[in-house]
C-alpha cells in the first residue's frame, strides 16, 4: 500500500514537472515560433476543418521555404501545434486554455467555422493572446470589442448583399421582392441580418422570411410558396445541407425565379456534382482563384490553385485560401513588430495593410478585414454540360457576364 | 402564424400529397420498429442511423456510376448482415434485459454508428441525384418529384412483401409465435435465438431500403439520423404494436401534420412539431391509461 502511494506521488510529481517545464519550452522556442491551433479534424466540421488546415500548413512551409521570418536580425520559422476540438465549441475553448497555459503557446490561428471562433475568443482575450482567425465570419464577433481577434475575412452580413445590389440595379434602381430561407446558426442568421440591410437601404421589400431547421432536408413548403408569389430573388443560406436541398428541390420542383443567391455553392461541390441542376445559381465567396490579387509567397490566385493541387490533389476552396493568408498576415505582424512581446505584435496586427493572393487585408478596430469584398460567382455550364463557377461580380474581377433573369425551366 | 396554405386551394393539396408520400416512407422505418419491438422488446434508438448508413450505400453506388435506384435492393442485404452482425454483438446481450438496458445499448450503438460513419464517409452532406424528373397536376400547379412517387411506391411494394413473408414463410410464423411468447415458442421448437436475429436483420433491412430512398429523395449526413428515429418511435407509439395499417396510417397522418406545421409555424418549428405531437400523445396515452387502472380497482 504504502509503495502504491509512493510510487503514485512520485508520478504526479514527475508529471507536474514535465506540464510546468513545458511552458517554459514553447513559444518561442529556438528558431521557431510556435502557433496553436484547435481544428475541427473529426465531426460535422471536419471537412471544412480539413480545408483549413491544409492552407495554413501550406502557407507555413512556404514561408518557412522561402527565408522564413525575420524578427530582431534572426530568422525563424513557423511551427503550429494542432488539437482536434471535434467540431465541438466546449471542447475547442479547452484545448485554447490548453493550448496557451499548458502548452505555452503566445499566437494562435483560428479554428473553422463562426460557433468555436466564438468559443475561443474569449479565451484568447483573457490571456492576451493575440489571434488570427480565417474562419469565423459572423458579425457578432466583431461587435464585442476583442482586442486580440483579427479576421481575414469579411463578415457574414456582406455575402450576400452584393447579390440584392446588383439585382437592384439591374431592376433600374427600383427595389426588389425578395424571398429568402435562412438556417438559424449564428453565421446564417449574419447573412440574413446583411440583406436585411441591403433591402433596407435599397427600398427592397422581403415577402418571405423562411427560417431553416438544423435537421432541414425538406424546404418543399418554402419553394410552394415561392411559385406562388413569384418573388425576383431568392436567397437561401445553410451551409452545405441549405445548398444542396435548396438545388435539389428548385431543380426538381421546377422553381422559376430571376436570381437565385447561395452561400456554401463551392463546399456542396455544385457546379460539379450537379452541374446542370445548379446552373445559374449565384454563389457568394470570400475568394476566387481567377481574382488578381498578388503577393511575394503565393504569387497571384491561379497559381495558388495549382501549388494547392499538386500537394493536396483537389482544388483550393476559399477556406484554404483565407486560412494561408493568416499566416501571411502574422509573418508581416511578426516582422513590423519586430519583437515576441504579445502587445507590440498586437498592435502590430491592428496597423496591417496589405494585399495577398488572396486579397488586400486591412483590419477595423473590431477586427474584421475591412478591405476585401465579397465576390459572386455564377454556375454556367457549356453545352456539354460541363459546369463552371465564373466571376460575375463585382464587376473588377467579373470573368463572365451575369446571366439575369435565369431562363425559365421550360425553355431550358 | 400564416394561413397561406389554406386560402389557396391548391397549396392545400400540395401539402397533402407531399406529406402523404413523405409519410410513407416513414411508415416503412416505423414498420420495421415495431416489428423487433413487438418481437425483441427493444426500442432501437439506433433506427436512424441504420437508416442513414442505408442511404451511404445507395451513394456510394451512385458515385461508381450505379444509378441509386438499385440501391434499393442492394442496400437492405448488406443492412440485413449489418442487423445480424449487430445482434450477435450486441443484441443478443441485452434481449432479454429491462428495456432500459436495451434504449442505452442502442444509443450507445447510434453515437457509434454516426462517429464511424463520419469517419469514413466525411462530414459532407451528400445526395444520389436519379433524374427521374417532376410530375405536374392540376395546370402544373401540384408538383411533385418523381423520387418522391418512386419512394412512397417502393415504400408500399416493401411492405406488402412482408406482410405476405409474415404470413406465409416458416420464419415469419416462428417471428409472429416469438412476438405471441418467446417461452411458449421455445418449448414448442422455434429457435428463438435464431428468429430474434433474423427480425434485428429484417429491421436493418427495411432501414437500408428506405436509406436509399431517402438518399434519392433528401439528403444524408452521418449525424442526420435521430429525426428519424424519433418519427418512428412517434408512429410506433401512435399506431401500437403489430398493427400494420394503424402504421402506415399514422404515417401518412405524421407526414401531413408535419408539412402543414411546416406551412403555418414555419420551417424552423417543423421537427420541434414533431416532438411535441410525441410529448402531447404520451401524456394522453398515459391519462387514458391511469383512468382504465382507476376504473379497474
Amino acid at each position: 500500500m504504502k509503495i502504491n502511494k509512493i510510487i503514485l506521488s512520485f508520478i504526479s510529481a514527475v508529471a507536474i514537472l514535465l506540464s510546468t517545464s513545458v511552458v517554459s519550452f514553447a513559444k518561442v522556442v529556438g528558431d521557431k515560433i510556435v502557433l496553436g491551433a484547435a481544428i475541427s479534424l473529426t465531426g460535422k466540421y471536419s471537412s471544412n476543418g480539413v480545408h483549413t488546415q491544409n492552407g495554413y500548413n501550406m502557407a507555413v512551409d512556404r514561408i518557412n521555404s522561402m527565408g522564413g521570418v525575420k524578427v530582431g536580425g534572426k530568422t525563424y520559422k513557423f511551427e503550429i501545434i494542432y488539437y482536434d476540438d471535434e467540431s465541438n465549441p466546449k471542447r475547442a475553448a479547452q484545448l485554447a486554455e490548453r493550448l496557451i497555459s499548458q502548452d505555452g503557446v503566445e499566437f494562435m490561428l483560428g479554428p473553422y467555422s463562426s460557433g468555436l471562433t466564438k468559443a475561443i475568443a474569449p479565451v484568447t482575450e483573457k490571456y492576451g493572446v493575440p489571434m488570427v482567425e480565417a474562419n469565423g465570419a459572423s458579425r457578432s464577433l466583431f461587435t464585442k470589442g476583442y482586442k486580440y481577434l483579427f479576421a481575414v475575412l469579411a463578415p457574414a452580413n456582406l455575402y450576400l448583399d452584393v447579390a440584392i445590389r446588383t439585382a437592384v440595379e439591374l431592376n433600374g434602381g427600383k427595389g426588389v421582392r425578395i424571398a429568402q430561407a435562412f438556417e438559424q446558426d449564428a453565421f446564417s442568421q449574419d447573412v440574413r441580418l446583411g440583406i436585411l440591410d441591403a433591402a433596407k437601404e435599397t427600398g427592397s421589400e422581403i415577402i418571405i422570411d423562411d427560417k431553416l431547421p438544423k435537421e432541414l432536408n425538406d424546404m418543399a413548403a418554402t419553394l410552394v410558396k415561392v411559385k406562388q408569389m413569384k418573388p425576383d430573388v431568392l436567397v437561401v443560406s445553410g451551409h452545405t445541407k441549405g445548398a444542396l436541398t435548396a438545388i435539389r428541390q428548385i431543380a426538381e420542383m421546377k422553381v422559376d425565379v430571376p436570381m437565385l443567391a447561395m452561400t456554401h455553392c463551392d463546399a456542396a461541390k455544385l457546379s460539379k456534382q450537379h452541374g446542370k441542376n445548379s446552373q445559374y445559381a449565384l454563389c457568394a465567396s470570400q475568394w476566387h482563384k481567377t481574382l488578381t490579387y498578388k503577393d511575394n509567397f503565393f504569387k497571384d490566385g491561379m497559381t495558388y490553385a495549382a501549388d494547392f493541387q499538386k500537394e493536396f490533389g483537389y482544388d483550393p476552396p476559399y477556406q484554404s485560401a483565407e486560412s494561408s493568408a493568416a499566416l501571411l498576415v502574422f509573418k508581416d505582424a511578426f516582422e513590423r513588430a519586430n519583437s515576441f512581446d504579445q502587445k507590440k505584435v498586437r498592435d502590430a496586427l491592428a496597423a496591417t495593410n496589405m494585399q495577398t493572393f488572396y486579397g488586400n487585408i486591412k483590419f477595423a478596430p473590431g477586427g474584421q478585414n475591412v478591405d476585401k469584398p465579397m465576390v459572386l460567382f455564377q454556375v454556367m455550364c457549356d453545352g456539354a454540360g460541363k459546369c463552371e463557377n465564373k466571376v460575375v461580380a463585382p464587376l473588377k474581377w467579373a470573368s463572365a457576364k451575369l446571366i439575369h433573369p435565369i431562363p425559365k425551366w421550360s425553355d431550358r | 402564424m400564416d394561413f397561406m396554405v389554406f386560402q389557396y386551394p391548391m397549396i392545400t393539396v400540395q401539402a397533402c400529397l407531399d406529406g402523404i408520400l413523405l409519410g410513407i416512407l416513414f411508415a416503412l422505418i416505423a414498420y420495421g420498429m415495431a416489428l423487433q419491438w413487438g418481437v425483441m422488446n427493444i426500442i432501437n434508438i439506433a433506427q436512424g442511423d441504420l437508416v442513414i448508413l442505408g442511404g451511404y450505400i445507395a451513394y456510394f453506388m451512385y458515385l461508381y456510376g450505379i444509378h441509386p435506384a438499385w440501391g434499393v435492393i442492394v442496400a437492405p442485404i448488406i443492412m440485413y448482415f449489418v442487423g445480424v452482425g449487430l445482434y450477435k454483438l450486441v443484441i443478443n446481450k441485452v434481449v432479454d434485459r429491462d428495456l432500459f438496458i436495451s434504449i442505452l445499448a442502442t444509443f450507445g450503438i447510434s453515437i457509434l454508428f454516426m462517429q464511424l460513419m463520419n469517419f469514413a464517409f466525411g462530414a459532407d452532406v451528400v445526395l444520389a441525384n436519379s433524374g427521374y424528373g417532376t410530375t405536374f397536376l392540376f395546370d402544373s400547379a401540384v408538383v411533385l418529384p418523381n423520387s418522391k412517387i418512386f419512394s412512397a411506391f417502393i415504400s408500399i411494394l416493401f411492405a406488402i412483401c412482408l406482410v405476405i413473408y409474415m404470413k406465409k414463410s416458416k420464419l415469419g410464423r416462428a417471428i409472429r409465435a416469438t412476438a405471441q411468447n418467446a417461452r411458449a415458442a421455445k418449448i414448442l421448437g422455434v429457435d428463438t435465438e435464431k428468429v430474434y436475429a433474423a427480425t434485428f436483420g429484417l429491421n436493418a433491412a427495411l432501414c437500408g431500403v428506405a436509406g436509399a430512398l431517402i438518399s434519392i429523395t433528401f439528403t444524408i449526413h452521418p449525424y442526420m439520423g435521430l429525426p428519424y428515429t424519433i418519427r418512428s418511435f412517434m408512429i410506433v407509439i401512435v399506431a401500437g404494436l403489430g398493427n400494420l395499417p394503424g402504421v402506415a396510417m399514422s404515417g401518412m397522418g405524421l407526414g401531413v401534420f408535419e408539412e402543414f406545421a411546416d406551412y403555418i409555424l414555419g420551417t424552423e418549428f417543423r421537427i420541434g412539431s414533431v416532438f411535441l405531437l410525441l410529448v402531447l400523445i404520451l401524456v394522453y396515452r398515459r391519462f387514458k391509461l391511469s383512468r382504465k387502472r382507476e376504473y379497474l380497482k
